[in-house]
């Protein structure tokens, strides 16, 4: 049996939020989505395909996204990913929740770091 | 339709995945072959670095499953698809399941119709049968209903009690309706009130009878059942109010009751209310059925104590009349033994359905080892497979989930295949069930059989599956895949489970088979008792009642009587004729009364209670009941009313010790009745059935001196049953001549309960030849089971071991030798599994005690018959294969390797 495939890159949500982030200023298929993290982040982040894909059909079952027939920058049919309205908001929420963890845990380390 | 666009959406998904998964591929080689490498190799690093594509896909497809529903369903695709594979296998399992579980739903929706559910009355288990013991009451008080309420006692009780919110007595009689067409007899039921707002079933037009309807000087009414206002009057609304003619009484129809409603296990036309006059109210008759509804909460132990205190009070109340005593009754010691109404109803049918709902159990759990046999051999074929899977890193419940899915989907098609058989088994059971099974016309598949089938099915898929589980799920990688089985022959334990279901199997078959034997024995006994008549085939018997309307006396009533006789007696093909109050196995007693002997000093100052019954002349000889002493009685007799009577055999034994000692004694009934001459001793007859011992009887002559009257003057019978011996009894052509006889002689007479003796026979015995058939039918099933099993275990063992074989033989054994070897394998199996069986069927036959008659549960005959004839079977199921392994050919057995 398949074990769990909840494997994620960095913590739970965060691969989901990068996803969503980068649907967001525009639909890409799937190697683009890998390419844009990677280059975006300079190389610090890489997205596992073992992960990016279950991700992806995840998010599609909860709504957050659709997907349309396209073609390939180099021009073989696949599949471009969107960013629907209930994907927005889920981002936008996320992102709050985010930044007040990151306060917290710079706010954390500044102390312990005195 | 949400279902299927679901499916379909689904499979679009994963054509969208794979398409994303190939282009993500090619693209990263292309982008690798942009920065120089070859083709080849750049195809190959993408794959490399995307990992496992069916793994990926599988994990993304997920999200849109129920993963443990997903994998359950594709090991149910599997099933299916070995299933189709091998179709005898599927075939042979799924066949006996549905005969197996199919018996078993039937049986068990009569046994759930009529023990289980509730009686078709609202509230039901609040009304109560009136039971009344009375032990000192003799023969008036039978095991069937105790002893019966009289009306005088109905009206102390209802009066008086505290427990009850309602209660009333009812009784059947036939009723002439006249008015409507041919004259017709019907079925009535004469009710009190109190009985129909007990059964609180309203009607489905008109009203119950009001307190008016009661009263003897208030207005005649009547009420119908469903069934007879279809029949006579179409279902007509406007019918109520309307009036009939109910033996000459002009009624008015003041109600209809709904379709199904039974006046509690009769089928009845009409309901008559009673109309008791307390004016002429005696302590007698007991001859009324009583039922109650309890208040809420009241206990059947706190109603039996409330109503114990009035039965003194009803002695203080009434009277027999002036110069009686009416505390004589002290001595029935009648005490209340109340009881729920639906307990009254089943009866003892109890032990018989239990008997044979055991059976069919038994046999479903032969069949189920039958099964388990076949698929411990599957298991076995695939024992490499699960091995592989093991290695795999398949666990033990995945691996036993695999092999349950099988099983537990074998048992469900079983299942449904078994709803069929279920239909057609209901209707054989009904069709060849006792003709008094009680609650016949709500027995129905309805949804608690089919729920009892769904359980059935998992739980047979569940114990069918699990042995192989047991023995297969623990496989080790090394043991399957080591190939063990190529180089060295089976070992003990391989064969340990399937011989322990052998065993199991011949246990079980042999308790089936005793059950059967001794049913069988005891059927052969009843049918070798003599029941006091003969050539029952031959003798037609028909009830006619005369009512006042045609003869207002005794005396025309006698002479009609008479006229009908000879009438009868002119029918071409008739030999004699007869008539009595009533015809043994007829189900009713004519009367009980006391009876004293001349010359005798009796306990407690009053004589025993005797059954009673009034015969015409010729009544013995048409019967064929053989006058043992003094002669029978001849219509002289019967016009002087002489002062004589008959008496049974082992009355005149009792009495006087023996039947000639008889002739020419005298008997009477009270101290100030006249005596009586005994003129004649018949044979005893079994009147309650064939199963029950022959009671004394005092016959008197049908026409009588009425033993009130004084000075007395002849009394008569309005209700007999005619008996005519004749070759065409039971013929439609006899029955319209016989008629056309009745009426030359009064054309408003009508025939009722056109039976053959042989009829009235066979119904009392149908309770044990239905138990014979269904345990006969069993017990050979399960004979024919057990033979399989053990023929398939010796041939499966002779298959696996003929390479030992060989090497036996190329060894110089002797092929008798190795003949015997396999025989007496399966002889030791029988042999553990007949002991076993016989240590459980002596325990379970005590239970069969009450269906037994003339032989013991543990009859010898039986307990040495069956071993014998199980290790006969084993022998001959065993010895096939035995002769195919001492046919073996040692060169080609070795060769083979």
């Amino acid at each position: 049996m398949a074990k769990n495939p909840e494997h994620r890159d960095l913590f739970p949500g965060a691969l989901e939020i990068m996803i969503l982030q980068s649907l967001r200023l525009k639909p890409m298929h799937g190697y683009a989505l890998v390419k844009h993290i990677k280059e975006v982040s300079d190389n610090l982040l890489q997205v596992e395909e073992g992960s990016l894909y279950p991700a992806l059909q995840r998010m599609l079952r909860e709504g957050w996204l659709e997907s349309e027939v396209g073609v390939s920058s180099k021009g073989r049919p696949t599949r471009i990913y969107r960013l629907k309205e209930a994907g927005l908001r889920h981002l936008e929420k996320e992102v709050v929740s985010f930044e007040k963890m990151f306060t917290g845990i710079t706010r954390v380390l500044a102390v312990a770091g005195v | 339709m949400q279902f299927l666009y679901g499916l379909f959406r689904r499979s679009r998904r994963y054509n969208d995945l794979s398409v994303s998964i190939q282009e993500h591929i090619a693209e990263r080689a292309d982008e690798l072959m942009d920065e120089g490498m070859p083709r080849a190799q750049a195809e190959q690093r993408a794959r490399r670095e995307f990992g496992n594509v069916a793994l990926i896909e599988q994990r993304s497809r997920e999200a849109w499953q129920w993963p443990a529903l997903e994998s359950i369903l594709a090991d149910v695709k599997l099933t299916f698809r070995r299933l189709r594979k091998s179709p005898g296998f599927a075939a042979t399992v799924l066949l006996t399941l549905a005969i197996g579980i199919g018996a078993n739903t039937a049986v068990f929706s009569v046994l759930n119709s009529v023990l289980l559910k509730p009686l078709p009355y609202p509230d039901s288990d609040r009304l109560t049968s009136l039971w009344l013991d009375a032990p000192g009451a003799d023969g008036l008080a039978n095991f069937n209903s105790g002893l019966r309420l009289s009306p005088s006692m109905f009206l102390t009780f209802a009066e008086h009690n505290h427990s009850f919110e309602s209660m009333g007595i009812w009784a059947m009689r036939y009723a002439n309706v006249t008015g409507i067409a041919q004259p017709d007899q019907a079925n009535a039921a004469l009710v009190s009130g109190g009985v129909l707002e007990s059964l609180g079933v309203p009607p489905v037009a008109g009203k119950w009878f009001s307190t008016a309807d009661q009263d003897p000087r208030g207005s005649k009414t009547v009420m119908l059942s469903y069934g007879y206002w279809q029949r006579r009057f179409g279902g007509e609304r406007g019918v109520i109010g309307h009036v009939i003619q109910v033996d000459g009484v002009t009624r008015e129809i003041v109600g209809v009751m709904p379709r199904g409603f039974r006046m509690i296990d009769q089928d009845f036309d009409l309901l008559l209310p009673m109309a008791l006059d307390r004016a002429t109210l005696r302590m007698y008759p007991f001859g009324y059925d009583g039922i109650g509804r309890l208040k809420p909460g009241v206990s059947l132990a706190q109603a039996d104590a409330d109503l114990a205190r009035l039965v003194p009070l009803w002695m203080d109340t009434w009277s027999n009349g002036p110069g009686t005593n009416s505390h004589s009754y002290e001595k029935w010691r009648i005490a209340p033994n109340f009881r729920s109404l639906k307990l009254k109803v089943v009866g003892n049918i109890g032990s018989v359905l239990w008997v044979v709902m055991a059976t069919v159990g038994l046999v479903m759990l032969i069949a189920c080892t039958n099964v388990a046999n076949l698929l411990l051999v599957r298991a076995e074929s695939r024992q490499q497979e699960l091995a592989v899977r093991a290695a795999l890193g398949a666990g033990l419940w995945r691996t036993a989930r695999e092999l349950l899915v099988e099983s537990v989907a074998l048992g469900l098609m079983g299942g449904v295949l078994s709803i069929g058989v279920a239909y057609a088994g209901l209707r054989l059971l009904v069709a060849i069930g006792p003709a008094d099974l009680p609650r016949m016309s709500e027995i129905a598949l309805d949804g608690s059989s089919l729920g009892f089938t769904l359980l059935l099915s998992v739980f047979c898929g569940l114990l069918f599956g699990l042995i192989p589980v047991l023995k297969y799920a623990r496989t080790h990688a090394s043991a399957g895949l080591l190939g063990a089985n190529r180089t060295v022959s089976a070992s003990r334990a391989r064969h340990r489970s399937r011989n322990a279901l052998v065993v199991a199997q011949v246990a079980m078959a042999l308790v089936l088979l005793v059950s059967a034997l001794l049913m069988i024995r005891t059927f052969a006994a009843l049918r070798n008792v003599e029941p006091g008549f003969k050539d029952a085939a031959h003798l037609q018997t028909v009830n006619i009642w005369i009512p006042e309307l045609q003869a207002p006396d005794p005396h025309t009533v006698a002479q009609m009587q008479r006229n009908i006789a000879n009438q009868l007696a002119a029918i071409p093909g008739v030999t004699s004729v007869g008539f009595a109050a009533g015809v043994p196995m007829d189900g009713n007693d004519p009367n009980w009364d006391l009876m004293a002997v001349e010359g005798k000093k009796y306990e407690g100052g009053e004589p025993p209670l005797r059954l009673y019954n009034y015969v015409s002349p010729g009544y013995f000889h048409t019967l064929g009941t053989r006058v043992v002493a003094g002669r029978d009685f001849t219509w002289d007799d019967l016009n002087n009313v002489l002062p004589m009577v008959m008496v049974s055999e082992n009355f005149a034994r009792e009495s006087w010790g023996s039947a000639a000692a008889a002739i020419g004694k005298r008997v009477r009934k009270y101290s100030s009745s006249p005596w009586q001459q005994v003129i004649g001793v018949v044979e005893d007859v079994r009147v309650h059935g064939v199963d029950d011992k022959a009671p004394a009887i005092v016959y008197w002559p049908a026409i009588f001196s009425d033993r009130y009257a004084t000075p007395p003057q002849m009394g008569g019978l309005r209700f007999v049953t005619y008996v005519i011996h004749s070759d065409r009894a039971g013929t439609t052509g006899f029955l319209n001549e016989m008629q056309q006889a009745v009426w030359s002689v009064n054309g408003n007479v009508p025939l009722a309960t056109v039976e053959t003796m042989q009829n009235l026979y066979s119904q009392s015995l149908a309770r044990t030849s239905f138990t014979l058939t269904m345990l006969a039918i069993a017990g050979s099933m399960a004979l024919g089971l057990g033979i399989i099993g053990i023929y398939g275990v010796i041939s499966y063992t002779v298959s696996q071991r003929t390479r030992e074989i060989g090497i036996r033989l190329a060894l110089g054994a002797q092929r008798s030798e190795l003949k015997w070897m396999f025989v007496r394998s399966a002889l030791v199996l029988t042999g553990v599994g007949v002991a076993i069986g016989l240590v459980t069927a002596a325990a379970l036959m005590r239970l069969m005690k009450s269906l037994l008659f003339g032989i013991s549960p543990l009859d010898p005959f039986t307990f040495i018959t069956v071993p014998l004839v199980l290790a006969a079977c084993a022998a001959c199921a065993s010895y096939l294969p035995a002769r195919r392994a001492a046919a073996v050919n040692p060169v080609e057995a070795l060769r083979a390797e």
